[in-house]
């Protein structure tokens, strides 16, 4: 299939795992930011083709991952009121918060949808006018856009009837705590590809210039991600920490200008807790206060939903590439895809069920 | 930025107190389902088994007997309906224990409100599927629900076959050495079904492949030797080779780009972040054969309209007993393991 058979060519990747090999004289550290990457690298086995000298760690980017317990738990206490349809996407499903999960409260009568695009939910909003209907509005730069959209045409439409719940993320202060952790061990890194189709590549030179570490815009299909590891490791050689765009076909150094606007219209940057990480500075978007009408944690008065998270798997130290799922010795275990302990677990782009459906547990850990 | 990170995590799900729709799904949930609830309340010599079918011996002939129930939305997709897929999928049940199958029965639940003109197109679908099968509805049973206590329409048919003499197929049976054949590509009944339920306008329409395979392995069982047969339906092909591998405890391997997929699934499957291999399929089957017929047994299946696209997908091996290994199409390689539950539609 065009597009997509040219970038999981067999021939094509094993001449760059060549050049990788001629170009690597010495260990070097590199973390994936997206999940969407993890997911790849594992789902073709890349990393196996590697030489040992490029380690590859997993980044914070998996959206599942990175929300909040108590975001979560706050998702939870709207979609068991009466009335209400409660719309996220489905990997959000099965994240377990304090008390289940939103199967769980399907299966006990709640109103739940699965949609594939928040502006879906505006048309169940016009469709059911008795309904309070709510999008789960979470994900980093790259779900950004539709869901600032579908909050200005809510109001474009004088629907009452609509709220956003908004857990949004952002890369680049995700980059930079994991960088100034006195821990960090990540030498490049490839960088988001779809975040920056929206966002664009301008904001990561700071990052590269200030902590000399190489950030190459990397792409998803396992062709893109060998060419993005090449290009971070020729950097990393050569002595050079600058923002490369392997990601051409996708990524401008400006983005997608539109998609900014309407995000800069709607959203502004406020502090974000992350799951497993803590609060960044910072770090994330929230409603501007025009909008107050469509946050859905004031419309049902949720802010007062606070959770407590027992410290007992180690996703904090996966999400930011400290350890890797084997080393968790509840992987494959108690913690399994069935019984997830930690957000990793969770979500088909989380480095744990990664590792859990494309390796086995420990068959294939190397 | 904090320089001290808090780790945390939530509290798991141990065991869930009530039924969801994961526990339908053919993956980790319905097994447990099974072995936890159903196989100690039922247990017996035939249905620990766990093929599709059991096969009785009763009065010296030798009967394949299953059942299964059908509760797709909505009743009518691109290449099919209910009423044909309550038909295909029980001749397929028997068929793969290489019974030809002979007598159908068929339980309608009806939900207040349906259209008469509705059931009477499935009835006329199922008849003709019956017709073209070569089987007969020969007892059945209708009840109705009140509005909200069924979706529309829910049908089960049960099925008895007559297994010939020296047919000896199971899932337990397949051996190392095996070869894999698939017989065409895998995925079009499963996002038809969903493209259609979810109103998602693809520029191609994909089509349910939903086909009785009965005459397909009549044809193969005479072209050589088959240890285990399987249609991969829900769960896709991916668990009904975990389902044969640790069924006969082998390993299995099969290589991604031996694997057919329609572009148009394919595209499909991208665009939602799903993975064809899970995807169900209706009228596609699995044989494990003695590598000295695969080479027969595959151009057996090549010569029948429902077998044209076969293709020798891998083999079974004595390494790594009970697990699948996919090689993919770059050269990496990864385990294929049962789905938790249904494929969800990823974020981003």
């Amino acid at each position: 299939m065009k597009y997509l058979d040219e970038y999981r060519d067999q021939r094509l990747a094993a001449a760059l795992v060549d050049e990788i090999r001629r170009t690597v004289t010495r260990p070097w550290t590199l973390m994936e930011v997206c999940g969407g990457q993890t997911h790849s690298i594992v789902k073709y086995g890349l990393d196996e083709l590697l030489p040992a000298a490029v380690e590859l760690v997993h980044g914070p980017g998996c959206p599942v991952c990175v929300t909040p317990l108590e975001m979560i738990d706050r998702a939870h206490a709207i979609a068991r009121r009466p009335g209400v349809m409660f719309c996220s996407f489905g990997d959000m499903l099965r994240v377990p918060g304090s008390n289940g999960d939103l199967f769980q409260i399907k299966a006990e009568g709640g109103d739940v949808r699965i949609v594939y695009s928040p502006l879906d939910s505006l048309k169940l909003a016009r469709a059911h006018p008795d309904k309070q209907v709510v999008f789960f509005g979470i994900g980093f730069e790259t779900t950004a856009p539709a869901n600032a959209m579908s909050v200005w045409q809510a109001r474009a439409q004088g629907l009452a009837n609509f709220s956003l719940l908004v857990s949004h993320v952002l890369v680049p202060p995700a980059m930079t705590a994991i960088l100034d952790s006195p821990s960090n061990r990540v030498r490049g890194f490839l960088g988001p590809g779809h975040v920056c189709a929206v966002m664009g590549w301008s904001e990561y030179e700071p990052l590269a210039a200030d902590h000399r570490v190489p950030i190459v815009i990397t792409g998803f299909e396992p062709i893109d991600l060998l060419e993005g590891i090449l290009m971070t490791v020729r950097q990393l050689e050569q002595g050079r920490a600058t923002v490369e765009n392997q990601y051409v076909r996708a990524v401008t150094r400006d983005g997608n200008l539109e998609a900014r606007k309407m995000i800069g219209r709607v959203f502004e940057v406020c502090d974000r807790a992350w799951r497993g990480i803590g609060v960044i500075p910072q770090s994330g978007y929230r409603l501007r206060d025009e909008f107050r009408a469509y946050d859905a944690e004031r419309v049902f008065d949720v802010a007062g939903v606070q959770s407590q998270e027992p410290a007992i798997c180690i996703s904090g130290q996966i999400l930011q590439g400290h350890k890797k799922p084997h080393d968790c010795p509840a992987f494959g275990a108690q913690c399994t895809p069935l019984t997830p302990l930690g957000a990793t677990m969770v979500s088909a782009e989380g480095a744990c069920a990664a590792y859990y459906n494309y390796r086995g547990a420990g068959l294939l850990a190397h | 930025m904090p320089d001290e990170f808090a780790l945390a995590c939530p509290l798991p799900i141990a065991n869930r107190k009530t039924i969801v729709l994961g526990h339908g799904s053919g993956g980790r949930l319905t097994a447990q389902l099974l072995h936890d609830l159903f196989l100690p309340a039922f247990d017996n010599q035939f249905l620990r088994k766990l093929d599709d079918q059991a096969v009785l011996s009763v009065g010296g002939a030798r009967i394949a007997f299953t059942t299964d129930s059908f509760v797709v939305t909505p009743l009518f997709f691109p290449g099919g309906d209910i009423g044909k897929l309550a038909i295909h999928g029980t001749v397929n049940d028997l068929a793969m224990s290489g019974a030809r199958p002979l007598y159908l029965s068929a339980a309608f639940i009806m939900e207040e409100g349906l259209p008469l003109d509705e059931l009477s197109r499935i009835a006329a679908s199922m008849s003709e599927a019956a017709k073209a099968a070569g089987v007969a509805v020969v007892t059945g049973d209708t009840k109705v629900v009140n509005k909200g206590s069924a979706d529309k329409l829910f049908i089960t048919t049960t099925g008895i076959g007559l297994v010939p003499d020296g047919v000896e197929i199971s899932a337990s049976y397949a051996k190392a050495g095996d070869r894999v054949i698939l017989s065409g590509t895998i995925g079009d009944h499963g996002m038809a079904v969903f493209s259609r339920r979810e109103n998602l306008e693809f520029e191609a329409a994909i089509e349910s492949d939903t086909a009785p395979l009965h005459r397909l392995v009549e044809t193969i069982l005479a072209a050589g030797e088959i240890h285990a047969l399987r249609d991969p339906t829900r769960g896709g092909l991916a668990t009904t080779l975990c389902e044969i591998a640790g069924s006969a405890r082998v390993g299995v391997q099969v290589r991604a780009d031996r694997i057919p997929v329609r572009a148009e699934v394919k595209a499909a499957c991208e665009i939602l972040g799903m993975d064809p291999l899970f995807v169900a399929n209706e009228g596609k089957l699995v044989a494990f054969v003695a590598p000295a017929s695969a080479d027969a047994i595959l151009a057996a299946m090549r010569r029948m309209p429902e077998g044209r696209d076969a293709v020798i997908i891998g083999e079974a091996v004595e390494a790594h007993p009970g697990v699948v290994l996919l090689k993919t199409e770059i050269g990496g390689s990864r385990v294929l393991d049962l789905p938790f539950s249904e494929q969800l539609p990823r974020i981003c």
